[in-house]
């Protein structure tokens, strides 16, 4: 950008996440800050946000293998015994006519979690090295990153609804498998991951560029 | 806990993008214009014509389905003549019952809980408004009703259940119950009650005393 622009905390006030209004924070307290309209806490970033953030990534890049290799269902029928995991899921849906949905589901269940990790550790990294390019772009994908996360769920709905439908003592039944449970949990943490992130450390370094009395403290 | 100080001297209508943090002046709105930060094109405001009215009424008929959409059962399923008919809750106990604590807690809290106290916590805020009573103890309600709206995931489970659908037709005779067509409808009531919900209505009430008199006056 050419004009130079002023950001809330350039100017030395902070933004209220809830209600939005600015507010000049008293001199000397720089902690446990309430917004004078609504009470709701006040930082001027999301506190300890990059840490957070690695945190919660970390332990979903551990979780993706169990999600991924463990069965998520266990199918029994007069057929014998047949374990599924997420992405036998998938081809399951593809063999038997159903792209479309194949698709739909390849896409929430295992490109969604996938790409969602590397977009954050991308994000997180680009905030750590303070770059000042694709500014507008990076703020973008932190926000298809949020919008998309919650369609993840899909497959956890999919195996309550098989298990609790699918119970006909004798002739077939289906369980849950623990794969299922470090699915959830990929999909809960990297929810949070992009929750604790703060999209307004993308646009700081710009204000180090001019002479600025407040360095930005990331951690 | 020190409240930092609203700052009189700021224009009413200067308000920072809590995206990329820049200050800017949010436009009068004419009804159904939306308002964008001009650096990142981040959503700023939305003037929906009529909001408190149209947001009351689409909440309540939200309640409503939501009540349909949990007390019937969802879907049924005909196999060789033995019907299985489960609610959502009745699917979330089978999970539990199996051992998938995790999960069942994840389903219970995303498709039964979550939708539920939002829309409670959304009339505990609207109805008061619309009586008049404007008080800032509606203010804490109001962050719940923000921290809790990206958990409701009712749109996900409707995929979900439609795809387990489809895993099934093969199998037996589906039967779509009365649920799932009143699901069908609160996601329909659900996304219209957001975007009519204009949230600036709540904070249109003068700062309590107390903040005032914590001002300070310039740098």
């Amino acid at each position: 950008m050419s004009r130079r622009a002023l950001t809330a905390r350039e100017a030395g006030l902070l933004s209220c996440h809830v209600c939005g209004q600015l507010a000049r924070p008293p001199e000397g307290a720089a902690h446990s800050l309430r917004c004078p309209r609504c009470r709701a806490p006040m930082h001027l970033r999301k506190p300890a946000s990059v840490s957070t953030t690695w945190a919660l990534l970390i332990a979903s890049i551990v979780m993706f293998l169990p999600a991924n290799l463990l069965p998520v269902m266990t199918t029994t029928s007069l057929l014998g015994s047949q374990q599924d995991t997420i992405m036998s899921g998938v081809v399951f849906l593809w063999q038997s006519g159903s792209w479309p949905l194949a698709a739909v589901v390849f896409f929430a269940s295992v490109m969604v979690p996938l790409l969602k990790i590397i977009a954050l550790v991308y994000l997180t990294l680009s905030v750590q090295r303070r770059s000042t390019q694709n500014l507008l772009q990076r703020t973008r994908l932190y926000r298809l990153v949020e919008f998309v996360g919650r369609w993840s769920m899909l497959d956890i709905y999919v195996i309550t609804m098989l298990v609790a439908l699918v119970s006909f003592r004798g002739l077939a039944t289906i369980e849950a498998g623990p794969g299922a449970i470090a699915f959830g949990a990929v999909v809960v943490l990297t929810m949070f991951a992009a929750m604790s992130f703060d999209p307004r450390l993308i646009w700081d370094p710009l204000a180090g560029r001019s002479a600025d009395p407040h360095p930005a403290h990331h951690d | 806990m020190p409240a930092p100080a609203a700052h009189l001297k700021l224009p009413a209508d200067l308000v920072a993008c809590h995206e990329c943090d820049l200050l800017q002046t949010e436009p009068a709105l004419l009804p159904g214009q939306t308002a964008r930060c001009v650096r990142c094109d981040a959503f700023l405001a939305r003037n929906p014509p009529d909001s408190l009215d149209r947001t009351l009424a689409l909440t309540l008929t939200a309640l409503v389905l939501y009540v349909i959409a949990n007390a019937w059962p969802l879907v049924g399923l005909d196999m060789q003549g033995r019907v299985v008919a489960v609610t959502l809750f009745e699917a979330v106990q089978v999970l539990w019952r199996d051992g998938m604590m995790p999960v069942a807690a994840l389903v219970f809290g995303t498709a039964i809980l979550f939708p539920l106290l939002e829309l409670v916590m959304i009339l505990l805020v609207l109805v008061p408004l619309r009586l008049g009573r404007v008080t800032p103890r509606m203010a804490p309600f109001f962050r719940l009703v923000r921290s809790l709206k990206p958990w409701g995931m009712v749109e996900v489970f409707l995929l979900g259940m439609l795809v387990s659908l489809v895993k099934l037709s093969h199998l037996a005779t589906v039967i779509l119950g009365t649920a799932f067509w009143a699901t069908a409808a609160l996601i329909l009531a659900l996304t219209f009650a957001g975007r009519a919900f204009d949230t600036r209505l709540l904070w249109q009430t003068p700062l309590p005393d107390e903040a005032e008199d914590l001002l300070v006056t310039s740098r």
